[in-house]
């Protein structure tokens, strides 16, 4: 296929110059205006036309520092989200991309493709879109951007044929990320790819027919190092950890020690462990209170081939994480510090706990209120009671420091957490 | 007549099943990788308890690829990686190779085509980054073309490990900040209130939500010019945009309005110190496509100046938290001014309320 300037002839129509997104086509860095130019350049396909506009609105955005695409209702047969549309405001100047609409998609857990699949969605978007394809959107999404109102049924039809569905936008559970985990990394402490889709997958309705009160969204990640920023960025954070001791091979860490240096191993690895929970000893061994460790990773992440995580693996979740709208950000807050995810129940269990969430923040969450809104506004005790989740020490950095609360059942709580305990341990007697 | 065309009903797949897509690998080594290294930058060596063994390749790209690029990475993809690729969260591309012997012969293959091997480990990696001018309804500046400009100053630190610790940098094109928490960020600061296109107000909006939008009820209902709109007591509007995106005539974007701040310190990571939000360095620095050398300046002290002065494996923020950020501003030579001080909800809590001080 030619993309020389040839191509062009066959359009009929001018390219419009682009003096200052030409500014961008130097340096190394790979340049997206050449990557539009050469979708404007290719005088056979149809979207050619389509990306010369679009060129030309973008230059004329750089030109007067205004964005020019609005929003409207554009959407596939039997879904009511997953479709971004934009319609050109400055169409009368650059009528050929008067529609640009985004089709969101979900890609694959852990991002991962095979080159067929790619060259696939690369045919149909040259087909039916604009050629333009985002790897991917802040949500996780493969962006397809770039489609006419007329064909993003016929792009959406083909797409599904070949395995891949829209994702969310508006209020309604969003496509989620899942890090690469168990595909390629020993610090994977649950299986990323499972929880994803069996989570996502249950409750593909809130996806695609939005209905709740603002958007939701589950990230997974499979260690505290946290690749997908799930903490901060979704509602239901999952975080893989253990319980254990972790593990420590002693004959490659005075290896480690032998290349780095001791003062290097003390200052970089043991100084720096959050919870002082680590100790060189005389003979270059490493001494790990396990029970002071919070699983922070900084210490595997620098001895990789020394320490692992433990046996007794699964993921801790937190509740809550979001940007600045409205009341500025919150981070997730650590709401279950540990469960299990290996069994077939357990997997289960996380199903539940999703829907307990999902239905809560259904029927509680105002209009436009994440759900870590909601639990500030009603304060977490309220909203534990109304997961049916019970107060555990691991979710504060201490307890209150107000003295401004009735405690007059104080007596009962307590005798309702030694009851709790005395649970516990008599289930894992039982278990033993 | 015709028959009407019975639409084709959507075949609710949700999530697809990655293992039909991924290198073979991994497929056969899923839960049981036992180490890592990084033989040189740009490439991850990845060794299975089987004692397996598998070398990634990882490759910056523009997020916004055109299909010729697409096909170029999988021709690439082909030839070198068994027909499988992956991508990072931060839009950079992975080829996963069974064999050494093809990670020099693919490097260059990349570079000959423009695509720089990097963002592994103590690297800068790719700027996370939103749609802006491109796509975006809202956007007060372009996202794509400040990731360019940044990228093209930061390459060389991109190809090589050489800062004390990974770099994780992000823009956003408004206030919503869908590009996230960032070591630096990259920020659309508004600084005037919205101008309101009365005529529009109550043909396009929904009247209530935007007044129960507003972060500082600053918003409520009125009569103007004989109809139903809205008003701003522009005294308490804090400029931050969240009445635009539900009613576009309450234009928060100015041509000279729409200003670039630069913040610092966000992590997402655990690993030694918990998550933390990333503060506010500059503000007011000017929109100015196509390359914003304004934002270019502010991102290169900061960056070059946790690179001298940081220790290894300090994050931007750990290594501020340790100097103090006396020091910080004095270091990149910024002000420090009454802006810095913050006034939201829970504010006190970011004073520094002991004798602590540094000099």
């Amino acid at each position: 296929m030619s993309h020389d300037d040839d191509g062009r002839a066959n359009q009929g129509a001018q390219k419009h110059p682009t003096p200052m997104l030409d500014e961008l086509e130097s340096g190394p860095w790979p340049s997206f205006v050449t990557g539009l130019k050469r979708l404007r350049d290719s005088g056979d396909q149809q979207y050619a036309p389509m990306m010369n506009d679009l060129l030309g609105q973008l230059e004329h955005s750089y030109e007067n520092k205004t964005g020019y695409w609005k929003g409207g209702t554009v959407s596939v047969f039997g879904y009511g989200g997953g479709v971004i549309p934009r319609f050109s405001e400055v169409a009368d100047k650059f009528p050929a991309s008067k529609e640009f609409h985004t089709l969101r998609v979900q890609p694959p857990a852990g991002y991962h493709y095979s080159t067929d699949i790619l060259r696939q969605m690369c045919d149909i978007w040259e087909k039916h879109g604009s050629g333009l394809i985002a790897f991917h959107g802040q949500s996780g999404d493969i962006m397809f951007q770039g489609c006419s109102s007329e064909n993003v049924q016929k792009a959406f039809d083909d797409l599904n044929e070949i395995g891949f569905d829209l994702g969310g936008a508006g209020p309604a559970l969003r496509t989620s990320m899942s890090c690469v985990g168990h595909a390629r990394c020993e610090m994977s402490c649950y299986d990323e790819v499972k929880a994803h889709r069996t989570v996502i997958n249950e409750f593909l309705d809130e996806m695609h027919r939005p209905a709740l009160p603002y958007k939701f969204k589950f990230k997974f990640s499979g260690c505290g190092n946290d690749c997908v920023n799930a903490i901060h960025r979704a509602d239901f954070a999952v975080i893989g950890t253990w319980r254990d001791d972790m593990k420590v091979d002693q004959e490659e860490v005075k290896k480690y020690v032998a290349r780095v240096g001791r003062k290097y191993a003390i200052d970089k690895v043991v100084a720096m462990c959050p919870t002082r929970a680590l100790s060189l000893n005389d003979d270059d061994t490493l001494d790990v209170d396990n029970k002071s460790c919070v699983r922070c990773m900084h210490c595997l992440n620098v001895m990789n081939k020394a320490l692992a995580p433990g046996d007794d693996k699964g993921a801790s979740i937190l509740i809550g994480g979001k940007r600045a709208l409205k009341v500025g950000d919150l981070m997730g807050t650590m709401i279950v510090p540990f469960i299990k995810l290996e069994t077939e129940e357990d997997f289960a269990r996380l199903v539940e706990m999703a829907r307990n969430l999902l239905d809560f923040f259904a029927e509680n969450a105002l209009e436009h209120e994440r759900i870590g809104e909601t639990m500030d506004r009603i304060g977490l005790p309220a909203f534990l009671e109304a997961i049916g989740v019970d107060p555990d020490p691991n979710m504060v950095n201490h307890p209150r420091t107000s003295c401004y609360v009735r405690t007059d059942d104080f007596t009962e709580e307590a005798e309702k957490y030694f009851e709790r305990r005395a649970e516990k341990a008599a289930k894992a007697i039982a278990a033993e | 007549m015709n028959a009407p065309v019975q639409p084709r009903r959507p075949d609710e797949v949700g999530v697809p099943d990655p293992f039909q897509y991924m290198h073979p690998v991994l497929a056969k080594n899923y839960g049981n990788w036992a180490w890592h290294d990084r033989p040189r930058p740009g490439v991850l060596h990845h060794v299975a308890k089987s004692g397996e063994e598998v070398w990634t390749v990882r490759a910056g790209t523009q997020r916004q690829m055109d299909v010729f690029t697409i096909r170029k990475l999988c021709d690439i993809g082909d030839k070198f990686a068994e027909g499988h690729v992956r991508f990072t969260t931060r839009s950079n591309i992975e080829f996963m190779l069974s064999s050494p012997d093809k990670v020099d012969p693919l490097i260059a293959e990349l570079n000959s085509h423009g695509f720089p091997v990097g963002g592994t480990g103590n690297s800068v990696s790719m700027i996370s980054h939103t749609q802006g001018w491109l796509h975006c309804d809202i956007p007060g500046t372009d996202a794509s073309g400040v990731v360019k400009s940044l990228m093209d100053m930061m390459h060389h630190e991109f190809t090589h490990e050489e800062m004390p610790n990974r770099v994780r940098i992000t823009t956003s094109c408004c206030q919503i900040n869908c590009g996230g928490q960032g070591d630096i960020s990259i920020n659309v600061q508004y600084t005037k209130p919205p101008k309101i296109n009365h005529d529009l107000v109550s043909k396009v909006c929904e009247r209530p939500a935007v007044v129960a939008r507003c972060p500082v009820a600053a918003i409520r209902p009125a009569m103007v010019n004989g109809v139903p709109s809205l008003e701003v007591d522009e005294k308490k509007c804090v400029c931050c945009g969240a009445c635009y995106p539900p009613c576009p005539p309450m234009q928060i974007n100015g041509a000279d309005s729409t200003k670039i701040a630069v913040w610092v310190g966000g992590k997402h990571s655990n690993a030694r110190s918990k998550p933390t939000f990333h503060k506010l360095v500059v503000a007011n620095l000017p929109n100015n496509p196509p390359r914003w050398p304004e934002v270019e300046e502010v991102v290169r002290k900061i960056l070059f100046a946790y690179k001298e002065h940081g220790r290894d494996y300090e994050r931007m923020g750990e290594w501020i938290e340790r100097i103090g950020w006396p020091r910080f501003f004095e270091i990149c030579d910024f002000a420090f001014t009454k802006h810095h001080l913050d006034t939201w909800t829970g504010a006190r809590k970011t004073m520094n309320m002991s004798a602590h001080v540094h000099f």
